[in-house]
């Protein structure tokens, strides 16, 4: 019997599926809905003092005819009134005392801390989320990203914000930082009962080629957004990663947050560590019910694998994350085209000829567009088998027999490496390139 | 079984006429051209008679550049607009397209060449350069694709061009010959229109070159001569009876069809005779047109018809029946056409012989020839030491040149009668080859 319900750092839900603070939990109305639709968990959007918004928030990226696979947002925190939103969160949690509530805070001063603390425990939320991530307008204004960018700061603020709740307390981290484990452990020290990331990316999403502005323009101007959406999965996932491996910061429940859309999305992070997901940007590009792909899904997995909990495979990806300096340099596969699949497009040949390692040969017969390998060209970088349209047309066939295993570490250890810049054991030493001058063979 | 009504209106003629393929929506048009592979040394540029950098126009479609799309299409094309919808695309580019080999649909090049085409015209976005006057005037005979493609790359070029034009509209058999589902008048038109107002060339119409008089004025005149006169009137079968009423040709009838639309009366049952692309357009017309029987006659098998597959089910759907191994023998009725008398034909050793013996009457009150459209003779003869092939076809060298080397010459004089993305191919080539000749 599958069960999906999670117990995040003392925050307990019917599913890991949460949705993020961000415009889908603006309202008590909204969050009703997302409940009704099978989410688990919400989290409020960003309470403190109510701000003004600009008309013209979202900006988008879209790549060929996908829309949306990149999204940013200008738009601020709550500007709704506090008294509005806690009388909110009474009734959805009168509705829903089984799924988990949670307020995103940000505020400046300690004082405003202790009472908005105060203020969402007794309106009944399961838990809290510091927001230190937004990376627009609030942290001009000391706030937001302003807090995750200084790990000092923000383990004050968490330990303030320990000492007032009694309730679990999740630090949402910024992105727009050189380490993630920076932040990630100055919460830890804080005394934080949980992480989630990653917030939004800073980001111009692009520019007007007529009034030169970028998007979204207010009135002729605009400004850096959050960038959100499937663009910025990996990104999320490598931070995730970082935390999680991490021997001190993995120890608290981690919430993954970045383009999360469907199960397999779900799956990866919790493979990375995650044991709750937030979600926007699919809410907000397909409404709640988008949900039931991502359970269903999950289920399936979970049937497929025979696991009945996600903690029986949460983090199971991380041993095989590892350093680059730790990878076998013996391993070896080279391409091989399934001839009777290939339609003949030779995007692999141009993609090799001009982007790899010319290790691709056409047939020179105009009739016949079946390109071939030459497999002693061939580096095994996966390129060609990227870019070919057909499923499993071109695949990297494994050509070591698996006896043996060297990494670079290894290599340093033994005084194996190159070490001047015309070293014998450079990698590519003696592998074919051709002449410069074979560029230029097609002129007549 | 009839399925179509006789259309009483230009709405009804329109619908019964519907555009087989149709403007795209910019939306239909961004993601179709999202779907485009953009191949390496792409099977479909070297599908396409004029070679057009077809992933180059597509990716221009798709990043909203239009204008230089329509720039890559004309290019290669004069007649780009018509061409994406005339063309067979089935058995061109979208033939070669390499999705065909994993039985997903091809990617729709022809409608998209069109959509680009289509916006740059109505916007009369200007995009050609007329070429710095060198002086010298050339003459074309037909404004037919042929002639219409040499005139606005000979303009280019920076030559004088002026257009012998016998009808009193410009594009050939574009505008007189061509099914009118596959491109309405107004569309052929704007086109021609659009290009002669970038590129200034002149069209003479109703002034058909018709003697050796206007000839030799024509070699005082100018410096170069292209002959783009297509072919002539629909050949003569010599059937018995064959001048009854109600006997027409193809060429004719379309003409009559696509100048008058619903105006013109298509009686009840109706013969048509061939199996080629004319055929099969003529009886597809005749059915829209209201005929409550339409008879497709082929003297062989259905596996012999010239006309492409496609044209022959487009006949079907349209409600058209066929008859194959029957050749007409002769036109039976009294003043008017009552029937068509055809005898069995058969495979004979390889040679398809008529077997008198079985004979039989399918009456009607039309029957359109479809069998072959005869040549512009009458004209190359007046051509001083104009070499003509057996099929009374045009003989010229890779420059487009004729054996009187002031002429050059393309398009259906010379191929006998082709597609009109071939005869555009031909009238650019020619009007280089032109340029050549008189840089020498």
């Amino acid at each position: 019997m599958i069960d999906l319900s999670v117990n995040f750092g003392g925050i307990k839900a019917p599913n890991p599926f949460w949705l993020a603070s961000a415009p889908p939990t603006n309202s008590g109305y909204q969050i009703m809905k997302a409940f009704d639709a099978g989410w688990g968990g919400a989290v409020w959007k960003t309470l403190g003092v109510p701000v003004v918004n600009v008309s013209s928030r979202y900006g988008s990226v879209n790549y060929r005819n996908t829309r949306m696979m990149g999204f940013n947002n200008i738009e601020l925190i709550t500007d709704r009134p506090l008294a509005d939103n806690l009388r909110e969160i009474e009734e959805v949690k009168k509705y829903f005392p089984d799924h988990a509530v949670i307020a995103s805070l940000m505020v400046e001063s300690r004082a405003e801390w202790e009472q908005i603390i105060k203020d969402v425990q007794n309106a009944g939320v399961d838990g809290i989320e510091l927001n230190f991530g937004c990376p627009h307008g609030m942290c001009e204004r000391g706030m937001g990203s302003a807090v995750g960018q200084e790990p000092e700061v923000l383990k004050t603020i968490v330990e303030w914000v320990k000492e007032a709740a009694n309730i679990p307390v999740i630090t949402k981290l910024s992105p727009n930082i050189s380490h993630i484990t920076d932040p990630g452990l100055a919460a830890v020290q804080g005394g934080t009962d949980a992480l989630s990331l990653i917030n939004t990316i800073k980001s111009i999403v692009g520019i007007d080629l007529d009034s030169y502005a970028p998007y979204p323009i207010v009135d002729g101007k605009g400004t850096n957004g959050g960038y959100c959406g499937p663009a910025v999965k990996p990104i999320a996932m490598h931070m995730l990663k970082d935390l999680a491996q991490h021997p001190e910061i993995g120890k608290v429940p981690l919430s993954g947050i970045g383009g999360i859309e469907t199960w397999r999305d779900v799956v990866e992070f919790i493979l990375l560590g995650a044991t709750s997901v937030q979600v926007c940007t699919a809410v907000m590009h397909y409404g709640f019910g988008i949900v039931r792909e991502m359970e269903a899904g999950l289920r399936q997995f979970m049937e497929d694998k025979n696991y009945t909990t996600i903690y029986d495979f949460a983090g199971k990806a991380l041993p095989n994350v590892t350093e680059w300096k730790h990878l076998n340099l013996k391993h070896k596969v080279v391409a091989e085209i399934n001839a009777d699949k290939c339609i003949g497009c030779d995007l692999c040949y141009i993609a090799c000829d001009d982007g790899a390692h010319q290790a691709i040969a056409l047939s020179g017969d105009p009739a016949n567009r079946i390109p071939s390998i030459i497999e002693e060209n061939c580096v095994g970088c996966n390129l060609c088998s990227l870019v070919c349209p057909v499923e499993d047309c071109i695949t990297m066939e494994k050509r070591d027999d698996r006896t043996e295993h060297i990494t670079w570490h290894e290599r340093t250890l033994n005084d194996e490496i190159p070490v001047t810049f015309d070293d014998d054991r450079a990698g590519g030493k003696g592998h074919f390139v051709p002449k410069p001058s074979d560029a230029l063979k097609h002129r007549k | 079984m009839a399925e179509y009504k006789r259309p009483t209106s230009e709405v009804e003629f329109k619908k019964n006429f519907k555009q087989k393929k149709p403007l795209m929506n910019d939306t239909e048009a961004f993601y179709e051209a999202s779907r485009c592979l953009f191949c390496y040394d792409a099977p479909c540029i070297q599908a396409c008679p004029t070679s057009i950098d077809i992933p180059l126009f597509i990716k221009q479609i798709h990043t909203d550049n239009i204008t230089g799309a329509s720039k890559t299409i004309f290019d290669s094309n004069w007649l780009g607009n018509a061409c994406g919808v005339v063309c067979p695309t089935g058995v061109l580019c979208e033939g070669a397209c390499v999705y065909n080999h994993q039985d997903v649909s091809p990617i729709q090049i022809g409608r998209l060449q069109n959509y680009a085409t289509n916006k740059t015209i109505d916007a009369e976005k200007v995009i050609f350069k007329v070429g710095e006057s060198n002086g010298k005037k050339i003459a074309i005979i037909g404004a037919g694709p042929a002639g219409i493609a040499c005139a606005c790359e000979a303009r280019t070029l920076g030559y004088d061009v002026d257009i012998f034009e016998a009808k009193e509209k410009p594009s050939g058999l574009t505008i007189y010959g061509i099914a009118p589902y596959k491109i309405t008048n107004e569309e052929v038109l704007k086109e021609v229109d659009y290009l002669q107002k970038q590129l200034g060339f002149n069209i003479k119409y109703n002034n058909a070159i018709n003697s050796k008089q206007e000839l030799a004025a024509l070699e005082t005149n100018y410096d170069a001569i292209f002959v783009g006169v297509g072919l002539g009137a629909t050949r003569c079968l010599g059937l018995d009876g064959e001048d009854k009423e109600g006997v027409v040709g193809a060429v004719e009838f379309i003409e009559e069809l696509r100048m008058k639309h619903h105006k013109i009366k298509i009686p009840a049952k109706v013969v048509v005779l061939g199996g080629g692309n004319t055929a099969m357009d003529a009886a597809s017309e005749a059915a829209r047109m209201g005929a409550r029987k339409t008879v497709l006659a082929y003297r062989n098998s259905k596996v012999k018809m010239g006309a492409y597959s496609f044209e022959y089910d487009l006949a079907i759907g349209a409600g058209v029946d066929s008859l194959f191994n029957v050749t007409p023998i002769a036109i039976t009725g009294n003043g008017k056409v009552e029937g068509v008398k055809f005898a069995k034909t058969e495979m004979v050793e390889g040679k398809l012989k008529t077997n008198m013996n079985i004979t039989f009457v399918v009456r009607c009150d039309m029957v359109i020839k479809a069998t072959g459209q005869a040549k512009q003779g009458h004209l190359y003869d007046m051509i001083d030491n104009l070499d003509i092939d057996a099929k009374t076809r045009i003989k010229i060298n890779d420059e487009f040149q004729t054996s009187n080397p002031k002429y050059f010459a393309g398009g259906d004089a010379v191929n006998g009668g082709a597609e009109v993305v071939n005869a555009a191919y031909d009238g650019k080539m020619a009007a280089q080859g032109i340029h050549n000749w008189l840089s020498k």
